[in-house]
């Protein structure tokens, strides 16, 4: 009795320290999990931070007179008087009238500097979607040049940068903002072009439409072979030396550093079998190589997670080995195939490094319109732009990394809704 | 796999006293009606050998139950006659099995057939997760036994009404089969099986996983489904083995003891090891 009595004591002091070990367990996961949560926030309220200025920019409000002398065209179906019009001479006259009286040759330089060197081809598109307006007038919000809607942007945030900017241009846009003929409007560039050395005229679209038929190819290539490949290996390969190595090659593989596969996908796909550089077939090739581990062991993981009683089931009703991993194993594996195909997609799509090798780096101003056609990716781009000297290329850099990390967020979110959606319980 | 053919029959009626303890079967193996006759066999995972040298038949029509303790190898001898023990790695089968005469370990045996002809319930009830209806239609789909839709639907329901579960879900075919009750899957296991309406059905312990009520349903349904089918049945339940069976086969440790008529073991066996057994000494 007396013993017991002591073993319940013993019991209870330990208790206390179990529970004071458990709590401490408690709080470190929380401290952990907080800690990765803070990361995600200074780096999204950084990025957000820096890139939100890109989705608008500064337009300047300008009277053009479409005057067919100063473009020094009459005729606008003539592609040759197209060729040699002079575009910018259209928001040019529209300054001179703006602000009269400026002569020195240095004073008209910052005049035309105000706005962007692509302003008169915006207006040359406007014309030909319009014909009628030739010889006519209009008021058009002009697109500026990226110093000037940096400085614009940073005047109107209190801190202005004009170092770039000499003093009339500076006096000019404070009398412009008075007016009410400059402001920031949602810029459609963006989203709408290719890459451009202009900040103002530089877009995604290039980078985006790249990115888009590069993935498709990667998926295209690697999720059959993939599921194929472990399919095979799951249910099919005998178990010996040759598949234990084969195993752990595939394990290895998934380890590789990723700038290995573009030396690689340069060595075979451009060097031997002498597909061009650039383009989203041989993106999509290296990616392939590069996201085919990752599919390979996650749908192994997913055709072992389908319980073997099934199989018995279907191999028990008379099933070939065939029709019991068609009808059986496959559907139920699906959901966790396609959840590591998706997971595999959206470290492709933030890929780098092996597009480098393979000439997806270059400067590529043209929106791709197909899959040999050259191309570059979200990333590259991030990194072109991270790269470039102008100051407004760094609010675009951090604008790029945005819509890369929407397309990562809602990659992501979609792999997990889909485990949700096609789980099935048995 | 490795076939080792043995070609000197045995009597087909053997004299049941005079056996040397681990040498041979007590009682009455044979059968002059013999649905399937296995003669010497032996099967090993690996190297370990899990069935030592079983004689026995199985009868037209008749219910035969396997019991003995666990890992005693009454499963590996229920599976060795449908070939699913080809799926384990490393099992050989060494020995003779036949069905109506016909080798089942012949390299030109065909398993896909093999299986059609000798259907299997599981111990775990294990539906395809689909709808009960795809669960009973899945054996005349993939091996075409139905010409039309009206065909397969008559199939399917004169499978569940031998399964006794016809009452119990005609509502609700096309609900998923996994939401049923533990012993209503088993029983769509079973309707599963018969829908090939193969020759020989394996039980594999069909009910250690239901509750009294459901098992004493499937118990019923066996003794049903014995006008017409050839059962083979593994079971840890002797109790069981004593309703619904007519001969018992008693296996230790790999080597089959005594097979007799269940009234026969169960009230005066002929061998030390199963009276032992059934009087709970072991097991």
């Amino acid at each position: 009795m007396n013993n017991s009595m002591t073993n319940l004591e013993k019991i209870r002091k330990s208790l206390s320290r179990r529970n004071r070990a458990e709590g401490l367990f408690r709080w470190a996961g929380r401290v952990a999990i907080f800690l990765g949560l803070m990361a995600v926030v200074v780096l999204f309220v950084d990025i957000i931070g820096k890139g939100h200025g890109a989705f608008r920019i500064a337009y300047i409000e300008l009277d053009i007179d479409y005057d067919p002398e100063k473009i020094g065209i009459e005729n606008l179906s003539d592609p040759q008087q197209l060729a040699g019009a002079d575009w910018q001479a259209l928001p040019k006259a529209a300054l001179n009238k703006q602000f009269p009286g400026i002569t020195s040759r240095g004073d008209k330089r910052s005049l035309y500097g105000l706005i962007s060197n692509g302003a008169g081809y915006d207006l040359k598109d406007r014309l030909m979607a319009n014909p009628l307006l030739l010889g006519d007038q209009e008021r058009v919000w002009i697109l500026t040049d990226d110093d000037i809607d940096t400085y614009y942007k940073s005047w109107l945030a209190g801190e202005p940068y004009a170092a770039r900017l000499s003093d009339k241009q500076v006096e000019w846009i404070a009398e412009l903002h008075e007016h009410g003929k400059i402001r920031l409007q949602f810029n459609a560039n963006f989203f709408t072009r290719g890459d451009s050395r202009e900040p103002e005229q530089a877009g995604i679209r290039g980078a985006l439409v790249g990115s888009l038929f590069t993935l498709a190819l990667t998926l295209i290539f690697s999720f059959p072979v993939g599921v194929a490949a472990a399919i095979y290996l799951e249910e099919f390969a005998p178990k010996n030396g040759w598949t234990d190595f084969i195993e752990v090659n595939i394990n290895n593989l998934a380890a590789v550093p990723s700038i290995i596969f573009g030396l690689l996908g340069l060595a075979i796909f451009i060097n031997f079998f002498h597909v061009p550089r650039s383009v989203p077939i041989v993106g999509g090739l290296v990616l392939t190589l590069m996201t085919l581990p990752t599919i390979i062991i996650s749908s192994r993981a997913a055709i072992k997670s389908v319980p073997p009683s099934i199989r018995e089931a279907a191999l028990g009703m008379g099933a070939s080995k065939y029709q019991m991993v068609l009808h059986h194993v496959l559907p139920l594996a699906m959901p966790g195939m396609l959840t590591g195909a998706i997971i595999g997609m959206a470290q492709a799509l933030g890929e780098s490094a092996p597009l480098l090798m393979i000439g997806m780096v270059a400067f590529i101003v043209d929106i791709p319109g197909g899959f040999s056609d050259p191309a570059t990716v979200l990333p590259v781009q991030i990194f072109l732009w991270a790269d470039s000297p102008e100051r407004a290329f760094i609010e675009k850099t951090s604008a790029a990394i945005m819509v890369l990390l929407s397309f990562l967020i809602v990659m992501n979110a979609s792999a997990v809704w889909l485990r949700k959606r096609l789980e099935r319980r048995w | 796999m490795n076939v080792k053919r043995e070609t000197t029959a045995k009597p087909a009626v053997m004299d049941t006293l005079e056996i040397s303890e681990h040498q041979a079967t007590v009682g009455h193996c044979f059968s002059d009606n013999a649905k399937m006759t296995m003669r010497n066999v032996n099967v090993f995972y690996g190297e370990k050998q899990a069935i030592f040298d079983v004689n026995v038949d199985i009868a037209k029509n008749e219910v035969i139950a396997m019991i003995g303790p666990s890992g005693c190898g009454k499963s590996t001898f229920l599976r060795s006659l449908n070939r699913m023990n080809d799926t384990v790695e490393g099992c050989r089968v060494e020995g003779d099995v036949r069905m109506d005469g016909e080798d089942l370990y012949a390299p030109k045996l065909d398993v896909v057939e093999l299986r059609a002809r000798v259907g299997m319930v599981f111990q775990k009830p294990n539906p395809f997760p689909k709808t009960i209806y795809d669960n009973v239609a899945y054996g005349p789909k993939i091996h075409g036994l139905a010409d039309t839709r009206v065909d397969l639907d008559e199939i399917v329901e004169n499978s569940l009404r031998k399964a006794s579960l016809w009452e119990e879900v005609k509502e609700r075919l096309h609900q998923s089969g996994t939401g049923l009750s533990g012993g209503q899957q088993q029983r769509l296991c079973i309707a599963r099986a018969i829908a090939v309406s193969p020759e020989v059905i394996l039980m594999d312990e069909p009910c250690s996983a239901l509750d009294p009520i459901a098992t004493a349903k499937i118990e019923e349904l066996i003794e049903e489904l014995s006008e017409n089918f050839t059962i083979a049945i593994v079971t840890h339940s002797m109790q069981q083995a004593a309703r619904v069976s007519h001969r018992t086969a008693y296996f230790h440790l790999g080597r089959l003891i005594e097979v007799n008529p269940t009234e026969q073991v169960f009230t005066m066996p002929e061998h030390d090891l199963t009276e032992a057994y059934i009087t709970g000494r072991f097991g």
